[in-house]
């Protein structure tokens, strides 16, 4: 079983070694081989080099939480069509191209009200 | 042990003790990057057991989204970097016990679930995309459930610009 896993997920292992291995050295050998010279403005946050303006984590408008919950919701309606298009060559190669076809329209058509809904009230501009 | 019951024993310990810390963090932020770890280790379970596909729903929707939602949701409330304070509140005792109760009831009910302990076997095509994909289209299967989920997701969708949208009223 764990010789499938292997063959399966080898890419995906590579990658986890290959990030944590890239950040280990990267941070491991600053912390060995660099100076360590503080200074007051050396310890403030990051920010693109510049001074940064208030702190970092404050309160943030609701209109952020509005975009994830948009970006959630068409991720999953995303999920959906991969099942879907596994299938549909199978339908389609047994003469049922039009079911599956309308199969699809109806869950996009209801999801387009949606979306009609959330373009007509402005949810997808920032102004 | 074979290597894929260590595999499991390290992700199980992983996931529980960073689902442990997620419920003890002082600081919210870090309780939701405890989250995504415990959500990783969810997506090796579903791996470990052969259900290729939803392993990457785990990682795309849970934690791609449903986490950055987290941090977000975080982010909205005041004061987050601040230490929310003890996580604990005088509940606790009363609210483990009855996570305690709820455990091992559920300990009994799976354990005399003959399944419980099933491992796919090799050549098990039943956690298929391609399974999935018939169960989901097939008339006499959940093509129902499927074009639900999309009232499900309009009502959400609506939902979520009807909850932030200011109201008119508010404005004058």
């Amino acid at each position: 079983m764990v010789t499938n896993l292997l063959t399966d997920y080898w890419p995906i292992l590579v990658l986890l070694l290959v990030s944590l291995g890239f950040a280990g050295i990267a941070m491991g050998g600053g912390l060995l081989l660099g100076p360590r010279r503080s200074s007051a403005r050396k310890q403030e946050a990051y920010e693109s080099g510049m001074r940064a303006i208030g702190p970092g984590t404050r309160q943030m408008p609701v209109r952020f939480y509005l975009v994830a919950v948009l970006f959630i919701l068409f991720d999953i309606e995303v999920i959906f069509f991969l099942p879907w298009a596994v299938v549909f060559r199978q339908y389609y190669e047994n003469g049922l191209g039009a079911f599956i076809l309308l199969e699809m329209l109806v869950f996009i058509v209801i999801l387009l009200v949606g979306y009609a809904y959330a373009w007509k009230k402005g949810a997808l501009e920032w102004e | 042990m074979t290597p894929d019951q260590i595999l499991f024993i390290v992700t199980a310990l992983i996931s529980t003790l960073a689902a442990v810390m997620v419920v003890s963090r002082r600081n919210m932020v870090h309780a939701a990057l405890f989250l995504v770890l415990t959500l990783f280790g969810v997506a090796v379970a579903f791996v470990l057991l052969e259900a290729p596909f939803l392993a990457v729903v785990q990682v795309l929707v849970y934690i791609g989204a449903i986490a950055i939602l987290m941090i977000f949701a975080v982010m909205l409330t005041r004061n987050v970097t601040d230490d929310s304070g003890d996580p604990f509140n005088k509940n606790a005792r009363v609210g483990g016990l009855a996570a305690l109760f709820v455990f091992s009831l559920l300990v009994v009910m799976f354990g005399g679930w003959s399944q419980f302990t099933a491992y796919p076997q090799a050549g098990d095509t039943s956690g298929s995309i391609v399974q999935l994909g018939v169960a989901l289209t097939a008339a006499d299967g959940y093509v129902i459930a499927f074009e639900v989920a999309s009232m499900l997701l309009l009502g959400a969708l609506v939902g979520a610009i009807f909850v932030v949208w200011p109201r008119q009223n508010e404005n004058e």
